[in-house]
């Protein structure tokens, strides 16, 4: 039988890359299938896709996906930097940045906090284990206060909230999910690609290795018996639009900037992911209440991205012509009169 | 007394944040509106307002560039600093001064020396009291204007053009102009021999521009589509003129812009958008000085393993760390040419004047991308935040030089794409751009050890042979990078080295040295080409003269260059103000010969 194809005439196949080298078990290789397959559902061009990260173990994992990508492993902590560069170069590329909690939250903060106030057009990813596990279990800036690392201490600093912070600071975008839960993972993904922003997805991606063991809040069955989802995410792609049935009060529905849709079912208690004060205030009472909230928590949609507050020509930077770019030999005459 | 003519140099000594730039600006153009050879120098502090400032102008026949060691007329606003000017003041010479504010005794002054008091307070107090702080610095343009033949209607001229519209501004400052003048006139005598003369037509194709302006619109013209820098000074000019100039020549006709700019978080941010934005297929450049340099090094390092291009300007000023930020020197050469750990080396390109920084400009572009690297173009303060006068700049008809890049077509009629395949044998591999739609293009970049298809390895022999390549690369710069120009006595056995700001002050040296015996390299890249090996073959001794304390260029010549070390002398000046040919000639007259 022959693999199924997407709209762009692709088998997921188009979307492999090489075998991961991370433990078996990693959060992250869940993450990278989530990449995938939400990449290939939604018609991706493969050579399009500029994934771009960091150093770390997340940061290794754009090698394990869409290897008809271009590839670029920076320096630690820098990812959004080159990231920016490339997107404003050639805004054309669909730019997916791949970081961790130690690349993001400690040395790449400065970058992690410029990178959301930017609007950046671009997917952030945060693999987010609360722990560095290159360099062999180190807590990280996100673990919990009080999480217990694998040699027994307790982590006596608070906690560095991605999500908020990136509400805070002006992404207009920010999801925050748990690498066990593929359908929302991917759910998110593909509204990512929608969404003409930053938009920042911190999922929560367990460490097998330094962190999954008792008294750690990073852990497989931590996360499992905290995660409290504040709505069941459902993707309508604009190239294939089902009709949603929409009985009032039980679905929100997010209209994103490509013409698809995500829609938000109600699980619990109505949560408008479009207030930005009532979603800081939502990260908050989790955190007390010690549960992890997962979906859409924040959404704006009428603020310019990066290449349009810099007013970028609609040809991209990167393909402009020495013709287009050197103005007349008038000009320079010009110019020269003003310096006598 | 003796009459010089279009030789001499005045010193406005003054408080900065007080208007008298502005003035001096106006003083200056007039001289070069008179065809007469100008040079201007801005020493200042760092700081926004109240801190002692000092500007030269320099007038000459010949159009000397450097700095004059003393001057022969000084003009003092400054209470603060007024004894300390005095004092520097030679026999024979001129002083002005704001007499409601300075006093000078008669024991302060040397012989020859004429003294004119300016009662500045006392002359502003008909002038509208919001602009008086500013205007009053009219005054003593005025009185210079009358004792020193520089023509009142071409400094109305320069005032009109530098108030373009707002009539009322140029009517105050002519109201001030005047002032001053019948002040001049009724109260002040000649008694030097100092005087300009217009030379008609002597400076037709020439401008007046500082090399930050410069090497902002050669990036324009030289095809710069991306900007990402951080505020430091003295390169902030620089970044903030590419942004100028984007704006009037880089318009796409539908109101948007075919250039982007982004001013970064810090420096670490502004070089990894220029390499993103290389690295996705823009011709994107940085600016910075020493202290970026250093915040950058690992992403240059990156740059250069990973082989993406990358424009990077060093406007030097003094250091080590925060150092005088507001002074010259030319201290970041070895750590420009070596930035980074590991086994790196990099192109740098030394602009000696504004046209130089416009045509580097797009030269350094042509080589990142040729060469798939780092490209530093070394200049720094003096050239960049002074007033030059040079050529006209031409316009450029070479084609850009866009390196190996194959496009989806190309790769059809390959077998296979190696990112670091050295195909041709030269060090320089081909590259794919993202977005090249083939599915033969992709490719993975990254710092850490990587073969010829670009995937991760930690093989011994991988590594060695792709770092060899590097060198073969380096190798390979050689050929591309702008040849030295020697002048000067070729028979000579005595011979000068020297880079960038130094050129004027060793140029007015060889000219002192009428030229003979001597002869004189100056450098314009790293790697040194033969002509450098040569050079320093064929002296018997060699100056090499630089502006840092520890012969950065003379030690790159040592290691570079196998068994000249006995043959080189250094001569350095790392004081901070720019370099002057007083200096050379008494530092090689004292180690000449020995």
């Amino acid at each position: 039988m022959d693999a199924a194809k997407n709209r762009a005439g692709l088998t997921k196949n188009d979307y492999m890359g090489k075998p991961s080298t991370l433990c078996k078990g990693c959060g992250h290789d869940s993450i990278t299938a989530a990449i995938i397959e939400s990449y290939f559902q939604m018609g991706v061009k493969p050579h399009m896709v500029a994934k771009v990260s960091g150093i770390g173990c997340s940061s290794k994992t754009p090698t394990y996906f869409i290897d008809k990508g271009h590839g670029f492993n920076s320096v630690h902590g820098r990812m959004p930097a080159v990231a920016t560069g490339a997107k404003i170069a050639n805004h054309d590329l669909i730019m997916l940045g791949v970081s961790g909690d130690g690349d993001t939250a400690s040395i790449g903060m400065g970058q992690f906090c410029h990178v959301m106030r930017r609007n950046v057009d671009m997917t952030y990813i945060i693999e987010n284990n609360g722990t560095y596990g290159l360099t062999k279990g180190q807590f990280s800036a996100t673990a919990d206060q009080g999480a217990k690392a694998k040699k027994g201490t307790d982590n006596p600093y608070p906690v560095i909230d991605t999500c908020a912070m990136a509400i805070e600071l002006g992404a207009t975008f920010v999801g925050r999910s748990f690498s066990g839960d593929r359908k929302q993972v991917i759910s998110l993904l593909k509204a990512a690609l929608s969404h003409k922003g930053m938009a920042l997805l911190d999922i929560i991606s367990p460490c097998v290795t330094f962190n999954n063991h008792e008294g750690s809040t990073k852990s497989y069955t931590y996360c499992k018996t905290h995660d409290m989802p504040l709505h069941e995410l459902g993707y309508v792609p604009a190239f294939d639009p089902i009709e949603v049935e929409i009985k009032e009060g039980e679905i929100r529905d997010i209209a994103l900037h490509d013409g698809s849709h995500l829609t938000l079912k109600k699980l619990g208690s109505d949560y408008d992911p479009t207030n930005k004060m009532k979603a800081i205030m939502n990260l908050h009472e989790a955190r007390q209440s010690k549960t992890l909230a997962t979906g859409l928590l924040y959404f704006e949609k009428d603020q310019k991205d990066l290449a349009g507050i810099l007013n970028v020509c609609d040809t991209p930077l990167s393909k402009l012509q020495q013709r287009d770019l050197v103005p007349s030999r008038e000009t320079l005459a010009k110019v020269m009169a003003g310096y006598k | 007394m003796e009459k010089k003519i279009n030789d001499f140099s005045f010193r406005v000594a003054t408080v900065n944040g007080t208007g008298s730039q502005s003035a001096n600006n106006i003083l200056f153009k007039s001289l070069f509106r008179m065809g007469v050879g100008v040079c201007g120098k801005n020493l200042f502090p760092s700081n926004i307002q109240g801190l002692p400032t000092w500007f030269q102008i320099r007038v000459s026949e010949k159009g000397y560039q450097c700095l004059r060691e003393h001057d022969d007329i000084a003009v003092l606003m400054n209470p603060e600093t007024a004894k300390d000017d005095v004092a520097w003041m030679q026999p024979g010479k001129s002083l002005f001064y704001n007499s409601n504010l300075i006093t000078i005794a008669p024991d302060q002054l040397k012989p020859g020396q004429n003294i004119y008091g300016i009662p500045i307070e006392e002359l502003s107090k008909t002038i509208n009291p919001e602009l008086r702080h500013l205007l009053k610095n009219l005054f003593y343009v005025a009185a210079l204007s009358h004792l020193y033949g520089i023509d009142k209607d071409v400094i109305g001229s320069v005032i009109a053009d530098t108030f373009k519209s707002k009539q009322k501004a140029i009517d105050a400052n002519l109201v001030a102009f005047n002032i001053g003048l019948d002040y001049a006139k009724a109260n002040f005598e000649k008694k030097d021999g100092f005087m300009v003369e217009k030379r008609e037509g002597a400076n037709k194709g020439k401008i007046v521009i500082e090399g930050n302006s410069a090497a902002a619109l050669g990036s324009i013209y030289g095809g710069c589509t991306f900007l990402a820098w951080y505020p430091i000074t003295p390169s902030s000019s620089l970044a903030e003129s590419v942004d100028s100039f984007a704006g009037k020549l880089r318009a796409d006709g539908t109101g948007k812009s075919k250039f982007a700019s982004i001013q970064a978080e810090d420096e670490l941010s502004s070089i990894g958008m220029v390499i993103g934005a290389s690295w996705a297929g823009a011709r994107a450049m940085t600016s910075t000085s020493g202290p970026g340099i250093s915040l950058m090094g690992e992403f240059i390092g990156l740059a250069y393993y990973a082989e993406v291009p990358a424009v990077i300007w060093d406007v030097q000023r003094v250091g080590p760390s925060t150092g005088l930020p507001t002074r010259t020197q030319q201290c970041d050469i070895q750590k420009a040419a070596l930035a980074s750990h590991g086994d790196t080396k990099h192109v740098l390109l030394f602009p000696s004047s504004p046209k130089e920084c416009f045509e580097m400009a797009g030269t350094a572009f042509d080589l990142a991308e040729r060469l798939q690297t780092p490209v530093f173009v070394m200049t720094d303060l003096d050239l960049g935040m002074n007033i030059w006068m040079d050529d006209e700049f031409q316009h450029q008809d070479k084609p850009f030089d866009r390196g190996k890049v194959l496009s989806a077509e190309n790769l059809t009629r390959i077998e296979a794409f190696g990112r670091y395949q050295d195909v041709d044998n030269d060090g320089i591999c081909y590259r794919t751009l993202p977005g090249t739609d083939s599915p033969k293009g992709s490719f993975f970049t990254r710092g850490s050890g990587h073969d010829e298809f670009a995937r991760y390895t930690e093989s011994p022999v991988v590594y060695t042979k792709n770092v060899d390549r590097l060198l073969r690369k380096w190798h390979t710069a050689k050929k591309y990078v702008p040849a030295p120009i020697i002048t000067g006595d070729p028979k000579a056995k005595v011979g000068i080295i020297a880079c960038g700001t130094s050129n004027p002050a060793v140029t007015e040296t060889m000219d002192r040295m009428n030229n003979k015996g001597v002869k004189y390299l100056r450098l314009r890249a790293y790697p040194f080409t033969k002509e450098v090996e040569e050079f320093i073959g064929s002296c018997d001794q060699v100056f090499i003269v630089e502006q840092n304390r520890d012969g950065q260029l003379q030690q790159l010549l040592e290691i570079d260059i196998r068994g000249c070390q006995p043959k080189l002398k250094g001569v350095r000046y790392y004081g901070g103000f720019p370099l002057s040919a007083d200096f050379i000639e008494r530092e090689i007259n004292e180690k000449a010969g020995k």
